[in-house]
């Protein structure tokens, strides 16, 4: 008898069939298990939710503040004070010159006689101003920069080449609170990443226990199924489509919470909104994002059962 | 079809479980393997069904070297050869019916064909009006006719069976080994382990005997 001669295996058409044959039966028993467990099913989908819910409302709040800011920095206007030698009359056509920079939207005139007539309307030392004999205000032109040049280094530029000109006195951009705001945002940005990280890995591990205490209770089932000529990949199949499922589940769960959250926070964001004369509505998840938490759910799920299955399977063996 | 070749097997604490054993069995062939507990009778099967490697020696099934067998071929030879315990390793969470599907199951077989090859297979063994019975519900002689149906579904050329009996009374006994000898009788290779050597003797089958681990009648010696 010659000993090196490999085993023969089926045909190839046959070895697919009965690879479908056993990814669909996998797929079904997988499915089954989590019906016949529902209680202890829906605790573990919703402890994976939770993990996946928080750092999601996170990125969220963090898109509808940067879909804010765009609105809030056109409010970032230049002040321009002119020297005190600047005559009313040749203010307006300093500001058409202005206007006519690339990086300036819009600039508005202000003589000094408007400017003393805005500060008794607004002021209220309407009669303290009676009583000085000259008008203490500078004029102004109130520069918009152009929606291209609203970033923080462009606008820094503007406001010194604006100064630069003989007849600026002062150009004045609030900045500091913009900057606060994106290094706010930057540090949001941030701590979800590092969130998002840590819960993820709990969702590996909540899924890899849940797929260990599985599989030793299994235990027999797969040293019965390894004497019968088992492969590993057919005893790995249904706890690899259990811990997809867990984690698909649990990330659609998540699209439910975080859908109802902002559903709930809908009308008081309007309000807020109208408050403020804005007309934003709060952004949900959309179709993208929906897609991204079930593609991350399921993946954590099948990554973190993939892991413990190779982990405990090699321990069993037929005795 | 069985060949062995000077095949020691001593486990990790010493134990030396067989000592340069050989032995020969023919296609088509049945023999018994007999000896006291801790003989090595169940050491030799466990070898020839590859659940354990022998320390030294070769061992040939069907013309293949097993040595050669990587892990992941493992599967494919064992969907060859039948398997059956004194304790029948059934699962208890499922019907007789599927416990005898399970090798056709892992095979990848349609469901028309493992319901003809179950009931086919329980029917040979007198239990087809048991197919949705739980496992628990049998007797232990109907159990391991289920164990025995298991190891049979597949149509394995060879069919091992480590103290098939052992549970059963001497009536029960004579009736499974009947059952293999009607196995054997359409061609599937049979090596038994048993001490029951009042019903061994009855069926006129070569007889191996091992005592502490070696060969004593050589009887089947190649």
């Amino acid at each position: 008898m010659s000993g090196q001669r490999r085993l023969e295996q089926p045909p190839v058409n046959a070895r697919f069939r009965a690879y479908a044959i056993n990814h669909l039966r996998a797929l079904i028993f997988s499915l089954g298990k989590l019906h016949r467990a529902p209680f202890s099913s829906t605790l573990t989908l919703l402890v994976i939710a939770t993990a996946l819910t928080l750092p999601t409302l996170f990125h969220v709040a963090l898109g509808n503040l940067k879909q804010l800011s765009p609105d809030w920095s056109r409010t970032a206007q230049i002040s321009v004070f002119l020297e005190e030698t600047v005559t009313d009359e040749q203010v307006p056509s300093l500001a058409a010159q202005l206007a006519q920079r690339a990086d300036v939207a819009e600039a508005l005139p202000i003589t000094r006689s408007e400017a003393l007539a805005e500060f008794r309307a607004h002021s209220g030392f309407d009669g303290a101003l009676d009583i000085l004999e000259d008008n203490p205000l500078p004029p102004v032109i109130v520069v918009t920069p152009a929606l291209d040049h609203r970033a923080t280094t462009a606008l820094e530029m503007l406001v010194s080449a604006l100064e630069q000109r003989p007849e600026v006195a002062l150009a004045l951009l609030d900045l500091q609170w913009m900057q606060r705001l994106f290094a706010i945002m930057d540090m949001l940005q941030r701590a979800t990443v590092v969130l998002s990280l840590l819960l993820g890995l709990g969702v590996l591990l909540v899924v890899g226990n849940t797929i260990r205490l599985d599989v030793q209770n299994r235990r027999e089932e797969i040293e019965v199924a390894k004497l019968v000529g088992a492969t590993d990949a057919f005893i790995r199949r249904p706890f690899l489509y259990g811990g997809l499922w867990l984690g698909l589940g649990g990330a659609a769960v998540a699209v439910a919470i975080v859908t109802v959250t902002l559903l709930l926070l809908s009308g008081p964001v309007h309000t807020l909104s109208r408050l403020y004369g804005g007309e934003w509505a709060l952004q949900g998840l959309g179709l993208q994002g929906t897609l991204t938490l079930l593609g991350v759910g399921a993946l954590l799920g099948l990554v973190g059962s993939w892991i413990t299955v190779n982990q405990h399977l090699q321990d069993i063996e037929p005795r | 079809m069985i060949l062995l070749r000077n095949v020691s097997k001593r486990y990790p604490n010493g134990h030396e479980a067989l000592a340069r054993v050989s032995l020969s069995l023919d296609r088509g062939a049945m023999a018994f393997l007999t000896g006291h507990s801790g003989a090595g009778k169940s050491t030799l099967l466990k070898l020839i069904a590859l659940i354990e490697r022998p320390s030294r020696g070769q061992i040939l099934v069907n013309g293949q070297d097993l040595a050669v067998l990587s892990a992941r071929q493992v599967p494919y030879f064992r969907r060859r050869i039948g398997i059956i315990f004194q304790d029948h390793h059934l699962l208890h969470d499922r019907s007789v019916f599927d416990n005898v599907a399970l090798p056709l199951v892992i095979q990848g077989y349609r469901q028309p064909e493992i319901a003809r090859r179950v009931r086919a297979a329980l029917d040979k063994v007198g239990l087809l009006h048991k197919e949705q019975a739980e496992p628990v519900t049998l007797s232990t002689g109907e159990q391991q006719r289920v164990g025995i149906a298991r190891a049979v579904v597949h149509k394995p050329a060879i069919l091992l069976a480590d103290e098939p009996t052992g549970n059963l009374d001497p009536h029960l006994s004579r009736e499974i080994m009947q059952l293999f000898l009607r196995f054997n009788q359409v061609g599937t290779t049979v090596l038994i382990a048993s001490h029951d050597l009042d019903l061994i003797s009855s069926l006129g089958k070569p007889t191996v005997h091992l005592h502490e681990g070696q060969l004593q009648r050589r009887a089947l010696e190649p």
